[in-house]
């Protein structure tokens, strides 16, 4: 069931950073779980990827046979959770090669200095 | 647990829930809906069928508020409420229309 | 001797350490996070190609098809499937994993 906004109502700037890459460890599900819960809530929430994190998104994920579940799909569904913010850091992709066409879903690509700034504005900062 | 659907016998959660996704038939459902005391009607396989598109797209059962939302879009304001839902499924529609549907419980119904 | 890295070469410093301690015959398989070292385009690609004219150099096919990596794979770089991984584990007398 969907929670009321918090007792105060007041709206604080949530960011959660995914740094992880899927699959090898559990938190890059474990934080996406953590994202959908907290939509309930109604708060300005962002997500940020960087580093390893970025390996995410990539399209073309096959998990069928190392027998696990492929979540990439589910980053499609966020947009119908109202979480719009979706911010890749650039230098993250290009360490390793990748575009942002290559990305399950559209994302702001921006430099690190702009996740630095949007960091820091955040009343909550998450990391996964 | 398990329920018996067509003399096979088919694992569920504590709270009823289908454990394989794979087991799922209409029939399965059927059996599902009776055990909630459900009647299935044109109305309510639409929810369900919804339900089992929006988790083959996107590989999770959704929260109440973003179906509802998602419902409207696809087949109208008139459906996409929770006064019709609710009187569709009265135990919610998010947990109990899941259930049906072979779905888990949506992420972040608790 | 059979080198296993499981970590991400952007993460942990284990496949540049494990591609240093590899001896002459000596192979390294790449799985989990691992495969993405495997991989081209990106800042890690040149340390192994370097080391692909001394040891041979193996990725779990799998794990490149779960992460979307499964055609971005270096040439030279041999894909395996769990057969192929038990196959290598049995071909060399010791095997290391590195963690």
């Amino acid at each position: 069931m969907d929670l009321d906004e918090g007792a105060s109502g007041v709206v604080k700037k949530f960011m959660y950073v995914n740094r992880k890459a899927p699959y090898g460890t559990i938190y890059a599900l474990e934080g996406l779980e953590v994202v959908l819960i907290s939509a309930a809530f109604d708060q300005d929430v962002s997500l940020a990827f960087l580093d390893d994190g970025v390996y995410q998104l990539v399209k073309g994920q096959q998990t069928r046979g190392i027998e696990v579940k492929n979540f990439s799909p589910t980053y499609r569904a966020l947009e119908g959770y109202d979480i719009e913010k979706l911010y890749v850091e650039r230098e993250s992709l290009e360490a390793r090669g990748l575009t942002e066409g290559e990305l399950i879903v559209p994302v702001e690509v921006m430099g690190r200095d702009e996740i630095v700034r949007r960091m820091e504005e955040q009343d909550v900062v998450i990391a996964f | 647990m398990s329920i018996e659907v067509g003399g096979k016998t088919l694992e569920t959660d504590e709270e009823g829930y289908l454990v394989n996704l794979a087991d799922w038939t209409e029939d399965v459902a059927n059996v599902i809906a009776q055990a909630e005391n459900v009647e299935m009607s044109e109305n309510h396989w639409e929810v369900v069928n919804f339900l089992r598109d929006y988790y083959n797209e996107y590989q999770i059962a959704p929260a109440v508020r973003v179906l509802t939302k998602a419902i409207g879009k696809k087949l109208g304001p008139d459906k996409g409420n929770s006064k019709y839902l609710y009187e569709l499924f009265p135990y919610g529609p998010a947990k109990q229309a899941c259930k049906i549907a072979g779905l888990p419980k949506p992420t972040g119904c608790v | 001797m059979l080198h296993i890295v499981n970590k991400s070469p952007f993460e942990k410093t284990t496949l540049a350490s494990c591609l240093a301690h590899a001896g002459p015959g000596a192979a390294v398989l790449l799985i989990e996070d691992g495969v993405y070292g495997a991989t081209k385009g990106n800042a890690v690609e040149d340390a192994v190609r370097g080391a692909l004219g001394r040891t041979a150099v193996y990725a779990l096919a799998p794990d490149l098809e779960a992460r979307g990596m499964k055609d971005r794979v270096i040439e030279g770089v041999k894909t395996v499937d769990y057969e192929g991984f038990v196959d290598l584990v049995a071909e060399h007398k010791t095997s290391q994993s590195w963690l």
